[in-house]
């Protein structure tokens, strides 16, 4: 029966996708091997640079991915709390008997080695929300299902906030384009990206010149629609509120964030020039990149990546090599495998049959698409620097194993979806 | 099928949008702005440059006049400073903690630069160098940096030899070649020979890593160039000469030229007050120049090229040649002489001798009456004063006077003999005739000439009737030099009128004005000047050449405010022949008397006791 099963399975993977996977793991690898590249240590399977160890990374992240496909495809659904319960344990303990690295408390040693818990964390919560909105009895329309499944990503994301690691907490924001396909308004999705405008225009413009602004907007709106009074109420209320919510930015901006955090973003932002401090990142990052030119200056020629003018350069700012060793060809062909991606796990998750394996389809998608947005706009000078690592390419073993198990989850659920009647 | 699957649309729209974002921006950086392909070379590449040092100079018998010496410059790295005990090196380098942080904090201002050495201090001294090596270690972020400077071990013949300094902004400007802080020649052979001394500088572009360690050469040294090495020179000069002279001259004002007349070398070129070329490099420069410059006696004017004085009785000779050329005397022509020459209400005076006067014996007694007779019937031959000048003038052209050589020193007058034209506007035109511009038959009034053009002809007489244009450097290094100074000029006097001058100069040694020249038993043949000076004491003149046939040395001498010529000039050119001739001074009281004596200005209070280096 088990043989069987495990057939069948092999049968239904879908390879596009494993191929994707293997095809982005491997360019990493040798994007590493680039970025650490030391005359010394020249062999690629050398252990003791972070290239030999980003290869037993990959071996054992295939290990851990074909245990994943011979795992009964019910153990997921069914155990989805039990592992969200147990991660969600793991990050608080963290909090208090956490090895610190580089500011952070977010990491656990286990014997010889260190793993990173609120990577882990994606995987798990995106199974208890897929588990949770898949319930037949929730009807989603109502407003506590909604509070609960944000709930299920806010709370890791808090505990990991607790952590010192912003980064990896914003990536949970991801999960509100899950709640989107599952029904959520289209405009919470406007309203999240007219906040982030506003954020922005707050920090950037002085607060009473700014409601005065939106004070014309709004009074410019009713040349479009009718003047009621329900109108009027509602545009007051839109107005009220968006000028409350920029006194708030105003006073978050000032007293609630740390003066490192308030440094990024006014870098990002251009209010601060400082190329040996905050700025010095994502200026030599950008230099790295934009040295490349349209074909880039060849395997291990990169100046910027190789000689270490980028910090990180093998872990957050990996894209980096990619841009200055292959150039704006190379670039687009990283992401648009990126978007390949994206594109085939959205076609998988949307012809399952079960609703878990969609949301978890789509979950997935997220994660990796708000890990690519803010890893590649970061190193291309258009997000903020928050350490997050670029899906596959990476450098970390937390990291490759983290999203290895996102995704052969997935791939086991599609391989399960014919052996489901719903 | 689900309510809501047509959002997967809108899901992928915001996948592609947000993916084409990038990309565009990725475009702009990577494609359409240049400036961070600019920023990482910046980074990266570091370029090299290897300067080769500069070619050493040699006297004629192989003795180094300027070589190069090690001096060293201490670096630093700004960004690698960190921890160090800043009052001990404050304490070596003799500079207070306030300069030490104001310089530190300047060079970490620039841009990008904190990884790249900078300059800290320039040419630290030796001593400082030793106590700075035994502690380096305490500082982390300076380093010691060699490179060299000219070095003259004789300390001699710093007119000839020049001396080179950092190349200016204009300099820069003209000339694509030099950049900052690099060096080149700005007088003297130096300057002349700049290209040939300097080489070729190098460049080689290396790429460094973010702790400006090098990581190898760029694109396998494609970019790179060669350095090639200054070429040496061989001066024409002989050292041991131009120091004896040197030596004779010291405490006087003038200049010394001594030629090799059957090839036109310069075998020793001084200018007095001379200084010690050591005092005029790098550092020392900046103390010394200005005082040089300032101080009254222009010791760094070269009066051995620049000077124009009167030549004198020295130029009857010039007068006896173009007058037998022009017929107007013979070997036989005699003039008769009563105290001077007297023409209407005119006198130019003449010391009591023996009367007729033949033309050996004006050369032995400095007649002026023959002269002023010869110069007058010369230009009285043609129907025009302006004709019979033009003939005269064009004569004492041919003797190198009057013009510039081809010389290969920078610095050079061309000397004056005056033109028509300037008599025409002095006096007005066809207002002036012979008795008007007689003071030219003895060698006085408007008539300039440099040391270096009388040394130049007294060659011509030595060679009667040419020379090569004189030149101080006789060899470059795996070259020749110009085909100008191999190429035999003559004047326009024939061979034959030479022999009765040269008798005549003979005498002039033997029995005549120069006695005091006497060498034993070498032929010496010279002539005494005397030219007026209207600022104070006439200045001495001595020309001369020996031995009278196949000549070897050829030289003039002047010393200001010396009076008459004999009296110092002659003995100084006398011993320098012996110097040069024998290798060997035998006359050590006549060598004391001169170098004894102080001729200097009263005033003057000569530089070498201001400036010790
Ligand atoms: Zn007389």
């Amino acid at each position: 029966m088990a043989n069987r099963s495990s057939e069948a399975v092999l049968q239904n993977i879908d390879w596009v996708l494993v191929l994707l996977y293997l095809v982005l793991v491997t360019m990493g690898w040798f994007n590493i091997y680039a970025a650490v590249y030391n005359e010394e240590y020249k062999s690629i399977f050398d252990t003791s640079q972070s290239y030999g160890m980003q290869l037993v990374w990959i071996v054992t992240s295939l290990f851990i991915a074909f245990a994943i496909l011979v795992i009964d495809g019910e153990f997921f659904p069914k155990f989805a709390y039990v592992l969200y319960g147990a991660f969600i344990f793991l990050l608080i303990v963290v909090i208090f008997a956490g090895v610190e690295v580089k500011g952070s408390k977010s990491w656990i040693g286990v014997g010889g080695f260190r793993i990173q818990p609120a990577e882990f964390a994606k995987f798990a919560t995106n199974l208890a929300i897929a588990k949770y909105l898949s319930n037949i009895n929730i009807k989603f329309e109502k407003l506590s299902t909604k509070l609960i499944a944000a709930a299920l990503f806010a709370v890791p994301a808090l505990i990991i906030i607790l952590q010192n690691e912003t980064g990896s907490a914003l990536v949970y924001a991801s999960f509100i384009l899950v709640l989107y396909r599952e029904g959520l308004s289209g405009n919470i999705l406007v309203m999240g990206l007219v906040m982030v405008l506003l954020f922005i225009a707050a920090l950037l413009v002085d607060e009473g010149v700014l409601s005065i602004i939106l004070a014309v907007i709004a009074g410019c709106s009713f040349f479009f629609i009718r003047f009621k009074l329900n109108n009027a109420l509602i545009v007051g209320g839109i107005l009220l509120a968006s000028v409350a919510f920029v006194y708030t930015v105003d006073y978050a901006f000032v007293n609630v964030l740390e003066p490192h955090q308030k440094k990024r973003i006014n870098v990002l932002l251009g209010k601060e020039v400082d190329l040996k401090g905050a700025g010095y990142n994502v200026n030599q990052s950008m230099i790295a990149i934009g040295s490349g030119g349209l074909i880039g200056k060849g395997y291990l020629n990169g100046t910027q990546t190789k000689y270490n003018y980028v910090p990180e350069q093998s872990t957050d700012f990996i894209f980096c090599t990619v841009g200055e060793e292959w150039g704006f060809v190379g670039s687009t062909i990283v992401l648009g495998l990126f978007v390949l991606l994206l594109l085939r796990l959205i076609f998988l998750a949307e012809r399952q049959r079960s609703t878990f394996s969609r949301i978890y389809g789509y979950g997935l998608a997220s994660i990796i698409f708000f890990h690519l947005a803010i890893n590649i706009g970061m190193t291309i000078g258009l997000a903020p620097v928050v350490g997050i690592p670029l899906p596959f390419f990476s450098y970390g073993g937390s990291s490759l194993w983290s999203f290895t198990i996102l995704t052969f989850i997935f791939v086991r659920l599609d391989a399960y979806r014919f052996q489901i009647l719903r | 099928m689900n309510l809501f699957s047509d959002r997967k649309y809108v899901i992928s729209a915001i996948f592609i949008t947000l993916v084409s974002i990038f990309l565009i921006r990725i475009f702009y950086i990577q494609v359409l702005d240049n400036s961070y392909k600019l920023a990482a070379n910046d980074n990266a590449l570091r370029h090299k440059i290897e300067y080769p040092e500069r070619g050493v100079i040699y006297d004629r018998n192989g003795k180094i006049l300027v070589y190069n010496e090690a001096a060293y410059d201490l670096m630093v790295i700004p960004k690698r400073v960190k921890k160090i005990d800043t009052l001990d090196l404050c304490k070596i380098l003799e500079i207070t903690k306030e300069e030490f942080i104001t310089r530190l904090k300047k060079l970490k201002a620039q841009k990008f630069s904190s990884f790249r050495p900078e300059i800290f201090e320039n040419e630290i001294s030796l001593e400082t160098y030793a106590t700075l090596q035994e502690k380096m270690m305490k500082f982390p972020g300076f380093f010691v940096q060699a490179r060299t400077l000219r070095k003259y071990p004789l300390k001699t013949a710093p007119h000839a030899l020049g001396y080179v300094g950092e190349v200016d902004k204009k300099l820069m400007e003209s000339n694509p070649y030099y950049r900052m802080g690099d060096n080149i020649g700005l007088s003297g052979v130096e300057k002349s020979y700049e290209i040939p001394l300097r080489g070729q500088r190098g460049v080689k572009i290396v790429m460094v890593d973010v702790y400006n360690r090098e990581k190898g050469s760029f694109e396998d040294g494609r970019y790179d160039t060669a350095s090639v090495l200054g070429r040496s020179l061989t001066s024409s000069i002989d050292a041991d000469l131009q120091e004896y002279g040197e030596k004779l001259m010291q405490n006087k004002i003038g200049a010394v030229v001594a030629i090799e007349p059957a090839t036109g070398e310069i075998l020793a070129m001084l200018s007095s007050p001379t200084y010690d070329p050591n005092l005029l490099v790098g550092r020392l420069k900046k103390k010394n120049y200005p005082i040089m410059v300032m101080d009254t006696t222009k010791p760094l004017y070269n009066r051995a090229t620049m000077a124009k004085y009167p030549p004198g009785s020295t130029f009857k000779l010039v007068n006896a040649l173009i007058g037998q050329q022009e017929g107007v005397i013979n070997e036989s022509t005699l003039f008769s002489c009563s105290r001077g020459f007297h023409f209407g209400g005119l006198t130019v005076g003449c010391h009591p001798h023996a009367s007729p006067v033949n033309l050996k014996f004006s050369i032995t007694t400095s007649c002026n009456s023959y002269y002023c007779n010869t110069f007058k019937n010369i230009l009285q031959k043609y129907p025009k004063t302006a004709i019979g000048f033009k003939v005269w003038r064009d004569h004492v052209m041919s003797f190198g006077l009057g013009k510039k050589f081809p010389v290969d020193l920078p610095q050079e007058s061309s000397g004056n003999v005056p033109t028509i034209k300037y008599y025409d506007k002095y006096h007005g035109a066809g207002r002036w005739n012979a008795i008007t511009v007689i003071s030219l038959a003895i060698g006085q009034g408007e008539m300039g000439v440099t040391p270096l053009q009388m040394a130049n002809f007294c060659t011509v007489i030595a060679n009667r009737g040419w020379y090569y244009a004189p030149h101080v450097i006789k060899k470059v290094e795996g070259g020749k030099i110009d085909t100008t100074y191999t190429k035999k000029r003559y004047t326009t006097v024939g061979r034959a009128y030479f022999d009765p001058v040269v008798e005549g100069m003979r005498n002039v040694v033997i029995a005549g004005t120069g006695r005091i020249a006497q060498l034993d038993s070498l032929t010496v043949c010279g002539k005494t000047g005397t030219a007026q000076n209207p600022h104070g004491k006439d200045h001495s003149i001595f020309i001369c050449f020996a031995p009278m046939d196949k000549p070897k040395i050829a030289l003039a001498v002047y010393v200001e405010n010396a009076g008459f010529g004999a009296t110092w000039a002659a003995p100084i050119a006398s011993l320098m022949m012996e110097k040069y001739l024998r290798r060997e001074v035998k006359r050590p009281e006549m060598e004391k008397r001169i170098m004894d004596a102080n001729l200097l200005p009263k005033k003057s209070d000569w530089i070498a006791k201001k400036t010790k280096g």
